[in-house]
């Protein structure tokens, strides 16, 4: 039994992805509109009936493929719905790339939408099925549940409370700044540290701008047997790993378990890492894309990924090697912080970022020749959750 | 009739300050808003040692979370006692907490009463008043600590105090209406328990009364050798009596009578004996420890605990009701805090699992009781987006104590004294009310000098 992978069978001829905000003109078929819209004029070599299958990744803003297929006006074509919590655009991704690896079609299509600010409540809703009320979730939001990360890891590594407040903030302020350089994120202004210091506190010691954009928006990907993608892209992007790992909620339980990293995002990184051949993450990419849902999730990240050691990561923050024109830029287009997080888009966000990076077409953010990069999606919490990696190439033969 | 054979009291953390509610001096006794009878039930009974050898569980309240629904029943279950052990509510008023008393040394068992007791703001309810709950075990292993030696019940009908079965708060006639009734019921009983006990008088006398005339004239309307008590914390309805009787087994010496007087609607009368078994069978805290310091609370927020104001709530939608047939298959998770424990690799499980964590066995578990147990804080935060019925939550990953590990909030919490490594217990409590069903589960509460 092994994780064998679809390393160079697969690759994205053609993407798009929605303005992120809060689009209170525009419902989720609004969204999916755009973002296919956009896809679909990138490459003229193929016309919708092209498009054998889709995947669809929501959270929360559908059903069934019926959520994609009656706005798009698919007919007769199978569309099947993903969900897997903020990792569905990437499981929505996968998906679309297995199915075209085994050879069952020959063109499909992946698509991440989720519309959250019709709920008029701030944050994430869930939809729990019946139960006997005593689950940590429901009286525990997101940020909460992210914020245990941050007194475990002071504790564990002796890092003083004001340190790690500074590295927190760093990574709010890096990725605000990345974002104001992107004309589809839905923050676009850089924000002072100071500003961010000062937020007012949603849980534990997050303020507001140590949390992603609560935020609509629609991504895209469509993908073809690697062989033949430069019939569709003169730039396509190569396929090398798709990792998904779920956990068993074992750490929530387990007392050995510290609540200073993923270990489902350690499991996913090192099968994704075999997958394509890469023995050093710490050099083998250009640029990273990651699940910064909290500043110290990406704090965190950064280790859990190996791009530094354990106890390390906050000093790193500090240094700015994680910065745009640090060692290796993590969430040059802004990232969920502040591109904004409409859940099942998320996912194919990143990969965008990648897309545009590899196209040189990502304007005031663009890396000076990247090559690979690594996207990052996590859905769930601290203790329980599930793990999304993938590597991602601009050449065939990278 | 039965011995009495352990005792204890519970006093909520949570103090309004006297000067918010018209007290010259001092503070009223409070539960917090995630307490209610039922709680406050179990937080005194699980305090006696023993207490789940009751041969029956009489719960008595004036303020039952629910009606047409036997409250006793979620007592039974946080207490974890067996299903061929009775459980019923006397509720109704005062008088039903010493129908509890009398009901528990008659057949053996556990008489255990509480209230939240609600005056309307600037009222005397509210400034006389106090919240708490008091627990008393009689009959089965152990020696007694007290015998029963007599008991005497006068009932009169007449209008001192009542409440609408709809409304939180409650009424009085004119105070010395009632004042006047009660001192003739309560001469009589006095005379006639003691004419049964062939006895002049009592070591002690406990006197409770929902009249605050005769609770001020307690002293010469009866005479106690060594002392003549009324309520330690303000009229507490239904564990009003049960609570002063508490207050006085803390300090009465082996040999010693107590006559326990409770003048509702009539006056009940129940003379004891405490015997040698009483010192080395008080309970871990007096009642006097519970009553000293606390936790303030804003005289607003306490308010919005009881439904009297409605404060901005959090920008989130309000929780769905538990499920009654999920909450019926995880009974003893959610009301009595018990796990799982692989027999093959000794992981627990908090809720319990059928398939280890550890190692994947399936069905090779034993139940692991926690409640009982103490934890330690893994990591900690305050929520202040969750919603909850009295905003923010806090919440912490709690290591058990000889293993196993669960996510919780954390009751009476002072989130600036939470660290990792805190040590805590477990309270059962009411996390929220949807659909008009109770969501009770536990909280960790923290160890500290401030126990209220």
């Amino acid at each position: 039994m092994a994780s064998k992978g679809i390393a160079g069978k697969v690759a994205v001829v053609a993407m798009g992805c929605s303005r992120f905000g809060e689009r209170w003109d525009s419902s989720a078929d609004d969204l999916l509109v755009e973002a296919v819209t956009e896809c679909m004029t990138s490459v003229p070599k193929l016309d919708r009936d092209d498009i054998d299958a889709y995947w669809l990744g929501t959270l929360s803003s559908g059903m069934s493929g019926l959520t994609l297929s009656r706005p798009l006006g698919i007919g007769d074509k199978p569309v099947t719905r993903v969900e897997n919590m903020c990792a569905s655009g990437s499981e929505a991704f996968r998906n679309a790339c297995y199915a075209v690896a085994s050879g069952a079609y020959d063109v499909a299509m992946a698509v991440g939408v989720e519309k959250l600010k019709d709920s008029g409540f701030s944050g994430l809703l869930r939809q729990d099925p019946p139960g006997d009320g005593t689950a940590a979730e429901l009286s525990m939001t997101a940020p909460a549940a992210f914020s245990l990360l941050d007194p475990a890891y002071c504790a564990k590594y002796g890092v003083h409370a004001e340190q790690m407040r500074d590295a927190m903030t760093h990574v709010a302020w890096k990725n605000h700044a990345n974002g104001a350089h992107n004309p589809k994120a839905q923050f676009r202004s850089p924000v002072a540290k100071e500003t961010i210091d000062k937020a007012p506190k949603v849980a534990g010691r997050l303020g507001v701008f140590d949390c992603s954009g609560v935020s609509d928006g629609a991504a895209c990907a469509i993908i073809v047997p690697a062989e033949h993608a430069r019939d569709y892209a003169e730039t396509p992007m190569y396929v090398r790993a798709l990792s998904l790992v779920a956990g068993s909620g074992r750490g929530a339980m387990d007392p050995g378990y510290d609540y200073t990293s993923f270990p489902e995002v350690v499991r996913s990184a090192r099968d994704a890492y075999q997958q394509a051949g890469i023995d050093d993450p710490r050099t083998a990419f250009s640029l990273a894309e990651v699940h910064d849902c909290f500043t110290p999730t990406e704090i965190v990240l950064m280790e859990d990924l190996g791009f530094t050691d354990p106890g390390q990561s906050w000093k790193d923050v500090l240094a700015g090697d994680f910065d745009a024109d640090g060692r290796l830029p993590i969430n040059p287009d802004g990232g969920l912080k502040s591109f904004g997080h409409p859940v099942g888009a998320s996912g194919l966000r990143m990969l965008y970022e990648a897309w545009l990076q590899f196209r040189g077409e990502a304007g005031q953010r663009q890396l000076p020749d990247p090559h690979t990069a690594l996207t990052h999606n996590l859905g769930g919490r601290p203790g329980s959750c599930v793990s999304f990696v993938s590597v991602v190439s601009g050449e065939a033969s990278y | 009739m039965t011995g009495l054979v352990g005792y204890a009291s519970y006093l909520p953390r949570y103090r309004l300050a006297g000067v918010d509610i018209g007290l010259r001096r001092g503070d009223r006794v409070v539960a917090a808003f995630d307490e209610d009878s039922t709680t406050m039930a179990v937080a005194a009974s699980a305090d006696i040692p023993g207490v789940r050898a009751a041969a029956a569980l009489y719960f008595a309240t004036s303020t039952p979370a629910y009606a047409d629904k036997t409250n006793a029943t979620a007592i039974h279950a946080a207490l974890g006692l067996p299903a061929d052990c009775l459980a019923v509510d006397f509720c109704g008023s005062g008088r039903s907490g010493f129908a509890a008393l009398l009901a528990a040394a008659n057949t053996g068992g556990l008489a255990v009463s509480a209230d939240v007791r609600v005056g309307r703001p600037g009222s005397a309810d509210e400034k006389l008043g106090g919240d708490g709950g008091a627990a008393l075990l009689f009959g089965g292993a152990g020696p007694a600590i007290a015998e029963v030696i007599a008991t005497a019940s006068l009932t009169a009908e007449f209008l001192d105090r009542w409440r609408a079965t709809t409304s939180v708060t409650g009424e009085q006639w004119e105070e010395r209406f009632g004042t006047e009734r009660y001192a003739a019921l309560i001469r009589a009983a006095v005379e006639r328990v003691l004419d049964t006990a062939g006895l002049p008088g009592a070591d002690h006398v406990v006197l409770t009364c929902p009249n605050s005339g005769i609770v001020k004239r307690a002293a010469t309307l009866v005479k106690g050798e060594k002392s003549v008590v009324t309520s330690p914390i303000g009229f507490s309805g239904a564990c009003d009596a049960a609570l002063a009787l508490c207050s006085v087994l803390d300090i009465a010496d082996a040999g010693q009578t107590i006559l326990v007087l409770s003048a509702v609607d009539g006056c009940d009368a129940m003379l004891l004996r405490t015997t040698t078994a009483l010192p080395k069978a008080r309970q871990p805290r007096p009642v006097t420890a519970q009553r000293a310091g606390g936790l303030p609370v804003a005289h607003l927020t306490y308010l919005s605990w009881r439904g009297l104001v409605e404060l901005e709530p959090p920008r989130r939608p309000e929780p769905d009701r538990a499920s009654g047939p999920a909450a019926g298959r995880s009974t003893p998770w959610k009301f009595g805090l018990s796990g799982s424990r692989c027999d093959a690799c000794g992981f627990v499980h908090l809720p319990p699992a059928r398939v280890c964590k550890g190692c994947g066995a399936t069905d090779r578990m034993s139940v692991i009781p926690v409640a009982g147990l103490r934890g330690t804080v893994a990591t900690h935060t305050v929520d202040y987006l969750a919603y909850s019925p009295s905003p923010p939550v806090v919440q912490a990953v709690v290591d058990v104590t000889g293993g196993g590990r669960f996510t919780c909030e954390v009751a009476d919490a002072e989130p600036e004294r939470i660290h990792v490594g805190s040590t805590v217990g477990f309270t059962f409590r009411r996390l929220s009310t949807a659909g008009h069903v109770h969501n009770y589960f536990w909280k960790a509460r923290l160890d500290g000098k401030r126990d209220g």
